[in-house]
């Protein structure tokens, strides 16, 4: 996040969102701890944590649903942190879709304009239109209750895109869609997002969707911000040792930063590898199981770009092989495509584990 | 059991019938005593009832069952019988509006607390059935009564004195105070029920606070405010005990009515074509709750 100058105005409204420092706290509770986060006009931002990091809450709080403890939330440029929601430009598709059981279709789609004081005729248009968006067009006068669940949330995302919203907040909305409807809703949603151009704040703890639907990831722990980047980034480029770990699979190598090009493992193994930590630092290498290769077995073991081990289990997934390959000080993971000219390897077979030295992040705490 | 019943007739096999046969009995049987009960204590007086009020008063004060007529419907048409009508309907109304407005928020307050608060509440509004109707009638009586605390503390505020006791004011407080807990349980357990987070919804849909009660809480709640309603309506309709320690002569209600026209008039007939119009009037009342409200609470 860049901090900008008071007066300049213009360059402000860029973000769609706008979290300056915001904290919220239940009693002694620290559910968000001190976030900022610029989300930009147009993109589909993720958050993503695991369970109880606060993603919900940041969430409510853009909605108007929670008030910040501390801190400043611009809507536009425009402060909103104690606007009630009703007053906010946003429209939230709940994660229990929380649609009104005692409205039909429509009416539930029809509620927001209605209540904004949109006129009759204009509402029962612009409420067809939306359910025809989602292509529930036929299912106008039934009652939610007849719906089945994937049709509940095309409902709620009419009833929250009608209104036109300049922001989307969906907090885990396919949350309770069996996978098939899941991977058929995520194509829709993002579709949908390209199509109107709605910056989008979805809320996941799946890490997958994260991956491939959004423009931009945040990745919270226990309150925090860790992490906001591309799915590259984040993936490649984890800034800590939690993101690298919570984002795919990956071996952490322990150990020390020895100098800027050096990172002095465990059993005493010096490899190369860049990092900008100050000498002394406790810090892990992240070595992600598709990067390592599996090689022959080397008697002297060049040490700087690979490790020696023996093959302990062999899994085969299919299109992959995964290898446990055992060091003296630690069990490290290794995936090989299913290609024919690999070579299947044997348990106990001695192997030699290398890498790319740009395949391989330093990551502190 | 609904299932076995469900099934049409043919394509049920023959021992299923039975077994639901069977069970049918079987829960008869166990339902008799109440059966019983109802039909001598309540079925059959209110036959009784049907029967005097088509019946005739001689000139001594008796009843003859012969001649039958509706003289005594007739005479509900008098302006005494209307205006007493009248009245007691509109302070059961007046009953059910004030209680439904101090029950709501509070049944809202109670559904919208943790568990633990939520039960204890709830034994706070139940307290008052602990203590005898009657007892607690007539402490009203001292409170409201001339030198009764309500009076004194007028006094002392400088608002002159104030005569509640004996009249309508009084009679509405008692059985708003009475009857209150009856509007306030049901609409507990209907709010309990509803979804909040639907409240969330409807204020991110750009609903007020308002809006918010108008559009979902309150058709959410509808259930527990026709139960509330009819719970408090009724009985208020025809309070008996409540308009006879705090009511003045000047505002007979229907109950007091009718027990003149028994024990004072001796006039039976009049007496049960009045009861059973009441009746009829609160079998209705509770039919409407159970088509409108009941199926889904
Ligand atoms: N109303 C509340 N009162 C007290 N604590 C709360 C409240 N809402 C949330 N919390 C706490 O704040 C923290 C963050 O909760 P939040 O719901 O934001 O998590 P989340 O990231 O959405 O988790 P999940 O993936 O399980 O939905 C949790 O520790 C939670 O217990
Ligand atoms: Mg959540």
């Amino acid at each position: 996040m860049t901090v900008r100058p008071t007066a300049d105005f213009d360059t402000a409204i860029d973000a769609a969102v706008s979290i300056g420092r915001i904290t919220k706290k239940f009693g002694d509770v620290v559910a968000v701890d001190n976030i900022s986060l610029d989300i930009v006009d147009g993109e589909f931002f993720a958050l993503l944590g695991p369970s109880g990091c606060g993603k919900t809450t940041t969430l409510r709080m853009i909605a108007g649903l929670e008030f910040p403890t501390e801190g400043s939330l611009k809507i536009f440029g425009e402060e909103v942190g104690m606007l009630p929601p009703n007053k906010r430009p946003v429209n939230t598709v709940f994660q229990n879709y929380a649609l009104f059981p005692h409205m039909s279709v429509i009416q539930n789609v029809g509620f927001g304009l209605k209540m904004n004081g949109v006129a009759k005729s204009e509402v029962a248009d612009r409420a067809a239109e939306a359910l025809e968006m989602v292509r529930l067009g036929g299912l106008a006068n039934r009652r939610p209750s007849q719906l089945s669940g994937g049709q509940q949330q095309r409902v709620a995302l009419a009833r929250a895109l009608v209104n036109r919203p300049k922001v989307l907040l969906l907090d885990e909305p396919l949350g309770a869609l069996d996978l098939k409807l899941r991977q058929e809703m995520q194509e829709e949603l993002k579709g949908l997002q390209r199509e109107l151009g709605i910056t989008f704040v979805f809320v996941t703890h799946d890490q997958e969707e994260a991956l491939t639907m959004s423009d931009r990831i945040g990745i919270m722990h226990e309150g925090k911000l860790l992490q906001v980047g591309s799915p590259e980034q984040i993936y490649e480029k984890p800034s800590n040792r939690f993101v690298a770990d919570f984002i795919g699979n990956t071996n952490l190598l322990e150990g020390t930063v020895q100098d800027a090009e050096t990172v002095c493992l465990a059993n005493g193994a010096r490899i190369s590898v860049a990092s900008d930590h100050p000498a002394g630092t406790a810090v892990a290498v992240s070595l992600r199981p598709e990067r390592a290769v599996i090689g022959k077995h080397e008697s002297s073991g060049n040490g700087q770009t690979s490790v020696n081990g023996v093959i302990r289990s062999v899994t085969y997934l299919g299109n992959a092989v995964v290898y446990q390959v055992e060091l003296d000080w630690m069990t490290l993971e290794a995936r090989e495509e299913n290609r024919t000219s690999v070579t299947r390897r044997e348990p106990g077979q001695r192997v030699s584990i290398s890498w790319n030295p740009q395949d391989v992040a330093v990551v502190a705490e | 059991m609904t299932q076995v019943l469900s099934h049409p007739e043919e394509v049920t096999p023959e021992f299923e019938k039975d077994a639901a046969r069977a069970q049918s009995r079987r829960g008869f049987l166990m339902a008799l005593p109440t059966f019983v009960y109802l039909g001598l204590f309540f079925v059959l007086p209110f036959l009784i009832v049907i029967v005097y009020s088509f019946a005739t008063r001689n000139r001594f004060g008796g009843t003859d069952l012969s001649g039958w007529n509706f003289e005594a419907y007739r005479k509900l048409g008098d302006s005494v019988v209307r205006d007493i009508l009248f009245r007691s309907i509109w302070l059961a109304l007046i009953t059910t509006i004030i209680c439904l407005v101090l029950a709501y928020p509070f049944a809202y307050f109670i559904a919208t607390r943790r568990p633990a608060v939520r039960n204890l509440m709830l034994v706070f509004v139940m307290i008052p059935f602990w203590s005898n109707f009657l007892v607690r009638n007539y402490a009203w009586r001292v409170l409201l009564g001339n030198d009764g605390p309500v009076s004194q503390l007028s006094e002392v505020l400088g608002l002159g004195e104030t005569r509640v006791l004996f009249t309508p004011v009084a009679v509405v407080l008692g059985l708003v105070y009475g009857f209150l807990p009856f509007m306030i349980l049901p609409l507990y357990a209907a709010i309990e029920r509803i979804d909040l987070r639907l409240m969330e919804a409807s204020r991110d849909l750009y609903a007020s606070g308002w809006q918010s009660f108008r559009r979902v809480l309150l058709p959410l709640s509808m259930p527990g405010v026709i139960a509330g309603s009819i719970l408090v309506f009724v009985p208020s309709l025809g309070a008996y005990v409540t308009p006879e320690i705090l009511g003045g002569a000047k505002t007979t209600l229907l109950g007091s009515y009718i027990v003149t026209q028994f024990l004072t008039a001796r006039n039976w007939p009049v007496g049960a074509s009045l009861s059973f119009v009441l009746m009829a009037v609160m079998l209705a009342a509770t039919l409407v709750y159970f088509r409108k409200g009941g199926r889904t609470l």
